[in-house]
């Protein structure tokens, strides 16, 4: 029986397998033991930190749109403080690799976040949320912005010898741009797609479904974007990139690795059944038995774009 | 908590729009507390692509019941549900309605589809010996009155319909006045405007109690953050309608 090889590092962060859970998607990773052997998941993404607690937005912050969702929570979470006493030792005592995701307002709280969370090495590595639709100061009007996002990496990328991944958002002209912008202030890596800009409104009372009128649109129904942002990155940069947007099943994860995605990350999904990502993880082992690859690491890239496409019968 | 795959026993039709879909389960069954919910994926695929969540309105034996309206995409599919088919359920899930203390006439009233708690509540009150039980039912109409498994049931309908003419909260103010001897606590479930004008009742008359809340949720358990409400006195601002309630004493919440 071949034994098919899961694992990878980005730097100095080991992940058992390619199959990571996205940031506000898993909370803290201690939510949902019953659910879910977290030991089983490839990376634990945090929910969003900011320095100070944030209470998010006001209701309501979520409406379903057809195939996806339009989230705008605000970057609700506890603060650095609570997290360092309440959810640090936790997930210091699981075996998966912890991604510490940061947000914040200002160019200094991003580094005052991170030098917090460095001092208490309570995880593997940091994703940067440059990306957040849903917030007034920083958010979008930093990730939109390629000399702020370069600037942002410049000034974190000392603080920690640990991976450094920005998380880009769809919302601008050319992502490959923002790609290229971090890979030269020395980011490890990049994840993306963050959601895409959405809205929906009742005809009834004609208003917004969510109070802040325009949110994150998320799920399924973005899943082509975001590869084709996955593809154009891949084709952009040299340092790893984590594809992620409305992945469902193991088909939709392999899509992304094919496309030559290093990692992907669950997020909607997890809202549905919490123990996907270990499901998907499973799928992706089992296409490569299947397909007699060994190595997962063999099948990252492999998209054939040079032959003639045959039509695909599936689609009846 | 967990999530199961429950076969349908019978969908049951109680009123012309208003299902009863009954679900084998032991664990489910043998779990649930009164006042929390299960999230519901209605059917396979992408669409709906969120769970539904209803609170548990009764259980028997092995059998847990669902009771909705049909007013959506969501519930219509559920009340096409037969014998064989098969629903994805997580839970249970939220806090329970609980007995602050020993000895009162227990106060239910509910508002339309808010009824859905009342009958595995009354179970629990019966169980734990909280005998004087009176159900205030109000509705639009007759047609959205259910009353499954309630016990002392006094009407109301908005279109003189059945029962007394007017809300559920009026016709519970008449009987508060008419009965002031007693020693009363109160659960309720329905639309905000109805369980906002009984927070003001309550409050005038120094009367407590405890409300379960109706919210758009995408993972109910607490995750994804999306279904807050605001808190009253509280260091928080907002509190989580899926996993710090549905239930909440009902002065300690703003409702909407």
């Amino acid at each position: 029986m071949m034994e098919v090889r899961t694992d990878f590092s980005i730097g100095t962060m080991h992940c058992r397998n390619r199959v990571w859970v996205a940031s506000g998607t898993f909370g803290y990773g201690d939510e949902c033991l019953d659910l879910v052997d977290v030991n089983r998941i490839g990376a634990i993404i945090t929910k969003s930190l900011s320095m100070k607690p944030r209470d998010g937005n006001p209701p309501p912050r979520i409406v379903e749109t057809p195939g996806g969702m339009i989230n705008s929570i605000g970057l609700a979470n506890i603060g650095v403080d609570r997290f360092l006493e309440e959810k640090a030792p936790f997930l210091r005592s699981i075996e998966t690799s912890v991604i510490v995701n940061i947000a914040a307002s200002t160019l200094e709280e991003y580094r005052a976040v991170l030098e917090r969370i460095e001092a208490a090495d309570c995880c593997d590595g940091y994703e940067i949320n440059v990306s957040c639709p849903n917030v007034k100061e920083g958010g979008l009007s930093f990730g939109t912005n390629v000399r702020m996002t370069a600037e942002i990496t410049r000034e974190l990328r000392p603080i920690t010898d640990k991976p450094l991944i920005i998380k880009l958002t769809p919302n601008v002209t050319s992502v490959s741009e923002f790609a290229r912008a971090v890979e030269n202030e020395g980011a490890d890596a990049v994840s993306l797609i963050n959601t895409l800009v959405g809205m929906s409104v009742d005809v009834k009372t004609r208003r917004p479904k969510i109070s802040t009128t325009t949110g994150g649109l998320s799920g399924p129904a973005i899943r082509p974007v975001a590869l084709a942002k996955v593809y154009e990155v891949v084709n952009s940069v040299s340092i790893p990139v984590i594809g992620m947007g409305g992945i469902m099943c193991p088909d939709d994860a392999l899509e992304f690795l094919i496309t030559g995605a290093v990692a992907i990350e669950i997020g909607t999904a997890n809202y549905i059944n919490p123990g996907i990502a270990v499901e998907i993880a499973d799928g992706i082992a089992a296409y490569c038995k299947d397909n007699e690859i060994s190595d997962v690491n063999d099948l990252i890239g492999t998209l054939q774009t040079d032959q003639t496409i045959s039509v695909v019968k599936s689609w009846l | 908590m967990k999530i199961e795959i429950l076969p349908v026993v019978q969908c049951e039709q109680l009123q012309p729009t208003v299902y009863a879909l009954h679900l084998r389960s032991a664990y489910f069954s043998g779990n649930i507390k009164p006042g929390q919910f299960i999230n519901v994926k209605v059917q396979g695929g992408v669409y709906p692509l969120l769970r539904r969540p209803f609170s548990v309105a009764y259980k028997n034996q092995d059998i847990v019941t669902i009771i909705f309206d049909v007013v959506g995409e969501g519930t219509r599919i559920l009340s096409e549900k037969a014998p064989g088919d098969t629903v994805d359920v997580l839970g249970p899930l939220g806090q329970s309605f609980t007995i602050p203390y020993p000895g009162y006439t227990a106060i239910l009233v509910a508002g339309g589809l808010g009824m859905a708690p009342m009958p595995i509540l009354t179970q629990f009150l019966k169980e734990q010996g909280i005998t004087n039980i009176e159900t205030f039912l109000g509705a639009r109409s007759e047609n959205y009155l259910v009353d499954y498994n309630l016990v002392n049931v006094h009407y109301a309908t908005d279109d003189n319909s059945k029962g007394f003419h007017g809300t559920v909260v009026s016709l519970l103010e008449k009987w508060l006045a008419e009965n002031t001897d007693k020693s009363v606590y109160v659960y309720a479930c329905g639309p905000n405007p109805m369980l906002r004008a009984l927070q003001s009742t309550l409050k005038n008359r120094s009367l407590s109690g405890q409300v379960s809340l109706e919210c758009i949720m995408a993972c109910g358990v607490g995750i994804c953050q999306g279904c807050p409400v605001e808190s009253i006195n509280d260091e928080k601002k907002y509190r989580l309608v899926c996993k710090d309630g549905p239930v909440f004493d009902i002065q300690s919440v703003m409702i909407q």
